[in-house]
């Protein structure tokens, strides 16, 4: 009962600190065994997306057309060049090996093919949440550092009274708040900032072009920022606070550094490691707030697609950006924990 | 022995009342959560389905707030005050049945890991990893959105995508439980996998599942909200969906403030108020974060 037990918890306890020493074989090891289970995560991914997809109550030709008045003779012939009257087994290979090929179809709405419709639009989407990422993050890990440090403190309980009211703030209704104060603006105060689009319609050439862009990225991103910063925020904040009480900040202190020499070059480096696998692992929940701000301000990325499928709804369309999105997820998590491996020797012997 | 019992339990829930209410924002958070549910449970008596009716409007469209109507009317002059008073049962009754769900299905599969071993744990942990990394909002609004917008698949979306995290909670403290003797004296008295996963188990993790089960609430509201703003859920009356009118409408362009602030703080502060019970209550009962305290 006990060896039963014993032999459940997780490696992490029998593999004691010292028994064997961390090698690159290991970590290439780690790294490999990792990387099978994102492949195998990811074929789950294009299973279930075609048994889900194939889950529509009622007839696939007749939800794509979309109530479009459409004869039977019409019908059968759209069914047989969708390859739908052949038997589901068939389908589910041809739809793996097209998925392979990243062949993955012709949106019904707007005929064309669904791969090209999304490189049009992942440049903007990277452009916003990769900004908006960057901005979180540093804020986050800025303010956790300097809430955490001083425990207790006025700043402290403001930063984490402020991070509870904006991880409660649903995205879409900040989006909306922020348009209508700073885009179309209140009573005397004129709107200052473009919420529509990512240009103007007169774009201008050059350096200005820029200019215009950054403008119309204000809002988006302000609001992207500010509903995901606050988990980063609390998540650097709780973890300093468990490195202050440890031996090696005493040590330090004891040496006679300064207080900002202990927090910058001991306890930090060591809070950091949490929160930075954070990052990627909620990569999913930035993904989700882009979906709904690029709603919002009509930005033309991955995103609107996305609820431009659904609201249409196309399922070619759907299905391929889902697929893509998912997989980008899962790959950015598989990093996520290789990188964590490699720079915290702490995890390597476990 | 049931006095006995009864007295040790009462014990428990005076201490456990002792705790709570030295975390002030919780006792706030509680005080506010138990208005918002009987305001929404006693609406029917006052109000009914009519008051989101476009053609039963009594109000000037787009009127600012007055005493008459203290938070405006929307574009077809209809009172925001009663909508939101009656979205507010969507949007709760959504929010705990969502929680219920994600609750039930996470505490069934943690427990069902936690306490058997081998390729059946090794399997419901692989799935349950692989709906950890799915980014949940995009899935949910997959499944909304193939499966039609109705309250039921609303529920379904968003408990189908949450629940991994509350499994793995569950399945540590399973596994903690099951560590401790006294499972090993059962096991000795003859006690089966379902004597012990329900009479010893069950309860020794059912403290954290309440809490988690109101944080899983504030979320579940959220992610209805965003669903029915991002026109996935189907037109019932909600938060989400008076400010998809909003939007619809140009109520930002219109300079109607009203109609986008009013549904978004009945939001905000529901949420608010679980989130705090949640964490007040996860604070006096997890034994981890006590300790750490």
């Amino acid at each position: 009962m006990t060896s039963q037990l014993e032999a459940a918890e997780p490696a992490a306890q029998a593999a004691g600190p010292g028994d064997e020493r961390p090698t690159r074989r290991g970590t290439l090891q780690y790294a490999l065994s990792k990387a099978g289970g994102a492949l195998f995560s990811i074929a789950m991914v294009i299973v279930g997306t075609f048994f889900v997809f194939r889950l529509l109550p009622g007839d696939p030709v007749r939800n794509l057309a979309q109530g479009r008045n459409m004869t039977p003779e019409q019908l059968d012939l759209e069914r047989h060049r969708l390859g739908l009257d052949k038997p589901l087994i068939d389908q589910f290979f041809q739809f793996v090996g097209d998925t392979l090929r990243l062949d993955l179809g012709t949106s019904y709405e707007y005929k064309r093919p669904v791969l090209d419709m999304i490189g049009e639009r992942i440049g903007p989407t990277l452009l916003l949440a990769g900004t908006g990422l960057v901005i979180a993050v540093s804020l986050g890990i800025w303010q956790g550092t300097r809430a955490g440090w001083r425990h207790g403190s006025r700043f402290d309980r403001f930063s984490t009274g402020a991070s509870l009211v904006l991880w409660s703030v649903p995205t879409f209704w900040l989006g909306l708040l922020l348009m209508m104060v700073f885009g179309v603006g209140i009573g005397p105060i004129p709107g200052v900032l473009p919420f529509r689009g990512i240009e103007s319609v007169d774009a201008p050439d050059g350096f200005a072009y820029f200019i215009d862009v950054g403008s119309h990225m204000v809002l988006p991103c302000l609001t992207l920022v500010a509903v995901v910063y606050a988990q980063y925020l609390l998540v650097m904040r709780s973890s300093l606070l468990e490195e202050v009480s440890q031996d090696y900040v005493t040590v330090a202190r004891a040496k006679g550094l300064r207080d900002d020499e202990v927090r910058r070059r001991h306890a930090v480096p060591n809070a950091l490691l949490p929160t930075v696998t954070l990052v990627f692992m909620r990569i999913g929940f930035v993904v989700g707030g882009a979906v709904t701000v690029e709603t919002i301000f009509t930005w033309p990325g991955l995103g609107q697609l996305f609820y431009e499928a659904i609201s249409v709804p196309d399922f070619t369309l759907m299905q391929g950006t889902f697929m893509l999105i998912t997989v980008a997820v899962i790959v950015m998590n598989t990093l996520a924990d290789v990188v964590y491996r490699m720079l915290d020797p702490r995890v390597r012997s476990a | 022995m049931t006095s006995v019992a009864a007295a040790r339990r009462r014990l428990a829930l005076s201490r456990f009342w002792a705790d709570f209410r030295t975390h002030r924002a919780g006792v706030i958070g509680m005080v506010v959560l138990l208005a918002a549910v009987v305001l929404a449970l006693v609406a029917p008596v006052f109000i009914d389905e009519s008051v989101t009716s476009v053609v039963k409007g009594t109000g000037e469209r787009w009127a600012a707030p007055s005493l008459g109507e203290p938070f405006g009317t929307d574009e077809s002059g209809r009172s925001i005050l009663l909508m939101v008073w009656w979205g507010s049962r969507t949007s709760l009754f959504i929010g705990f049945l969502a929680a219920l769900l994600s609750i039930v299905i996470g505490t069934v599969v943690g427990i069902t890991a936690g306490h058997f071993r081998g390729w059946l744990s090794a399997l419901l942990m692989r799935v349950t990893d692989w709906f950890l990394v799915l980014p949940s909002l995009v899935t949910a609004l997959v499944l909304a959105a193939i499966l039609g917008g109705t309250t039921f698949t609303i529920v379904m979306a968003i408990g189908v995508t949450t629940w991994p995290s509350t499994a793995r909670l569950i399945r540590a403290q399973t596994l903690s439980v099951e560590a401790r003797p006294y499972i090993e004296r059962s096991k000795a008295l003859g006690a089966g996998h379902w004597h012990i996963t329900t009479r010893h188990v069950l309860p020794n993790v059912a403290p954290l599942l309440l809490a988690s089960t109101t944080l899983e609430v504030a979320s579940a509201i959220v992610a209805e909200s965003t669903l029915a703003f991002l026109g996935a859920s189907s037109n019932r009356t909600s938060w989400g969906s008076m400010l998809r009118g909003s939007y619809d409408w140009g109520a930002a362009t219109q300079g109607a403030w009203w109609y986008i602030l009013i549904p978004g703080l009945a939001i905000l502060v529901v949420v608010m108020a679980f989130t705090l019970v949640g964490r007040a209550l996860e604070a006096v009962l997890n034994p981890r974060l006590r300790r750490a305290a």
